[in-house]
């Protein structure tokens, strides 16, 4: 009886740990993998007038005979033309610049959170999470009433006395960074607040005790410290807003040249889904680089920390 | 081809009249331009024949074609542009033909207008034209004969393709159309050579032109132009005339000072048709039809014109509109206007496809 039991046991123990380690890969599979594997068939396919917009990759043309046709046209089109390599150079440019924006906003405010007392803390948290009650879009809007030439910031700085005239924000590409920034900035906080808190402060007492300078203390102890959170929260801004599409076209002006919109225009204007799978692929495959690259550095910290 | 005037044109994709009632009514979905009804339309159909209208709303063919490609979109009728959009959806095989036994007031539409559609559409099988209008200019009447002098001529693509004008313009804001086809049949109109010309040498002199404005162009796009025209952020809009002409009636009423005006330039315009098709996988085909019956009758079109400044093929409808709408040659051009109005030819995806990119080109000033 006894051995039967324990056998038992071991068996659904067993069970239980292929469902724990199976059941996030199932997941990953269905909603990661899959849909990847669909865009980078299309991204293989003709474009053509029927429905749906593509051939097919594969035909069975007679029992048993398997037809597969690979178009690399669309990669090849993508490679040939400067205009697309433009676009993510400029994509990643931007993405660069708003992610600096972001962290040297971001992280003052994180460490003031984390910093200040506990009991204002749940306050100064909310008031970083309240603006995402409200639709992203509407906000996005809001920001076309405040930048435009009769909005509320021109109106503002007018009634001061500052400018006399009206400046020309919207439609540039500031209004892009400043859409972008203040969309992106509580991805970048959260992280590193999260980081901050663990922060042991009596390292900084420590340091002060012997003599460090609070300048010196943080560049040598709170900032080597918090990288993790650094890193996590500039992915987090990083990585969606080289593919924004939403924000540039809004708040942009005729030069803003993202990939988003090149994608847009691929697949609505010219109804080409094929040529935008393959954009699509190219951009996952541009972004998961960077992604390991900083994944691997981030555990290096970790690692060595402990 | 109206756009949402409000610019939220994201946040409204499902502007369903109907809230959680009985599913047991019959239903006819219905997916049309933002603002492309008159205000009884909808409410006038359903008294007449108890099917509910389902509406929803879009702001661009292309976001229209997209669900039509991927299939199953769940619409009964659709009011695309005849052409390119229409011309290809036909070729492509995703509309059902109409049955003309249950549309009796077919005879009454614009024998000139069916009959431009016999390259498209031979027989008038699938499209029941629904509204027509042209792309040209709109204007702060004020705004830009302060800057151009009291005399200047408006009525002219010279307000956005001559440099000097376009840069004198540009202090107050010009908005241009995001779509290469009207821009680029603009600027060959403007340089005197055939609208739809696909020769390379055209093409690259239409580009040449719309790249020397390019510094004075405040943004392409193809809705937003209408509030800001009515707000003064820019004076100097390309764009579509039922657009242009609500905002006119809008800033009217709202007393403010602001005078707008629409212009179809002198070296011709663009002339586009909305029409209504089927889908070919349409879950209520005959609720579809009954719609169409419904608006092929002269007084639901002449209310529907009345509230969108949109000219209607239907000739029966024509002494129902209100006199202000029907003699201004805005709307309804005089017949000297309407004979330098062009309409765009058809073209294969290929050519379409190169155009596009062109125009991402020079949008992006490279």
């Amino acid at each position: 009886m006894g051995i039967v039991s324990s056998q038992y046991a071991r068996i659904s123990r067993r069970l239980s740990r292929l469902l724990n380690i199976g059941l996030p890969y199932l997941w990953l599979g269905l909603f990661f993998l899959l849909p990847v594997l669909i865009v980078l068939q299309i991204s293989l396919a003709e474009p053509t007038l029927a429905q749906p917009p593509y051939t097919a990759l594969w035909e069975w043309v007679d029992d048993g005979l398997l037809q597969i046709q690979i178009n690399l046209g669309n990669f090849i089109l993508i490679g040939a033309d400067s205009i697309y390599l433009a676009a993510f150079l400029n994509s990643l440019w931007v993405a660069f610049i708003c992610t600096l924006i972001c962290l040297l906003l971001g992280y003052p405010m994180a460490y003031a959170i984390a910093t200040a007392p506990e009991r204002w803390r749940a306050l100064l948290l909310m008031l970083i999470i309240l603006p995402f009650w409200t639709s992203f879009l509407i906000r996005v809007y809001a920001w076309m009433g405040i930048l435009n030439a009769n909005g509320l910031l021109n109106n503002f700085l007018l009634w001061i006395g500052l400018i006399n005239e009206p400046l020309q924000i919207l439609h540039t590409q500031t209004a892009v960074y400043i859409g972008v920034v203040y969309s992106y900035l509580p991805f970048m906080i959260l992280p590193l607040y999260a980081n901050l808190t663990r922060l042991d402060l009596t390292l900084l007492e420590a340091a002060a005790d012997l003599g460090c300078r609070p300048i010196r203390a943080f560049v040598k102890i709170t900032l080597p410290l918090s990288m993790a959170g650094i890193i996590a929260g500039s992915m987090l801004v990083f990585i969606p807003v080289v593919g924004e599409f939403v924000i540039p076209d809004l708040l942009g002006g005729p030069g803003s040249l993202m990939v988003g919109k090149l994608l847009w225009t691929e697949f609505f204007s010219n109804q080409d889904w094929p040529l935008a799978s393959a954009l699509a692929i190219l951009l996952l495959a541009l972004l998961v680089v960077p992604f390991v690259l900083m994944q691997r550095l981030q555990q290096n910290i970790d690692g060595s920390r402990l | 081809m109206p756009k949402l005037l409000s610019g939220l044109r994201f946040l409204l994709p499902t502007l369903a009249l109907c809230t959680v009632a009985a599913q047991a009514t019959e239903q006819v979905h219905l997916y049309n331009w933002s603002d492309y009804f008159g205000e009884d339309t909808l409410p006038g159909f359903q008294e007449r024949t108890g099917i509910r209208p389902v509406l929803d709303v879009y702001d661009a063919n292309e976001v229209l074609e997209a669900k039509l490609f991927a299939g199953r979109s769940g619409y009964d009728l659709i009011f695309p542009t005849a052409r390119p959009f229409a011309a290809r959806h036909i070729k492509a095989g995703l509309y059902q033909p109409l049955d003309k036994s249950q549309l009796p007031g077919l005879d009454k539409l614009d024998p000139d207008i069916m009959a431009s559609f016999a390259s498209i559409d031979p027989g008038n099988a699938y499209l029941v034209p629904y509204m027509w209008g042209t792309s040209g200019l709109g204007l702060n009447l004020a705004k830009v004969k302060a800057v151009l002098g009291e005399d200047a001529a408006l009525d002219t693509w010279s307000l956005i393709f001559d440099p000097a004008t376009a840069a004198k313009l540009a202090s107050c804001g010009i908005s241009v159309l995001d779509d290469p086809t009207e821009v680029f049949s603009a600027a060959l109109a403007y340089l005197g050579k055939d609208p739809n010309s696909l020769a390379q040498d055209d093409l690259d002199a239409a580009a040449a032109l719309i790249k020397a404005v390019h510094p004075y162009i405040r943004y392409f796009h193809s809705s937003q132009y209408a509030s800001d025209l009515a707000t003064g952020d820019i004076c100097l809009a390309h764009g579509y005339s039922g657009d242009v002409l609500q905002v006119r009636e809008r800033a009217k009423e709202a007393d403010r000072g602001v005078m707008l005006g629409y212009r179809i330039p002198r070296e011709g315009a663009a002339m586009w048709t909305d029409v209504m098709a089927i889908p070919k996988d349409a879950p209520n085909p005959a609720g579809a039809h009954a719609f169409i019956a419904h608006v092929l009758d002269p007084s639901v079109i002449a209310a529907v014109s009345d509230y969108v400044f949109y000219a209607n093929p239907n000739l029966a409808a024509t002494p129902l509109i209100d006199a202000q709408l029907r003699d201004d040659p805005a709307i309804y051009p005089s017949p000297a206007v309407k004979a330098r109005l062009f309409v765009p030819n058809e073209r294969t995806d290929r050519e379409i496809r190169n155009l596009n990119r062109m125009w991402t080109r020079i949008k992006a000033n490279r």
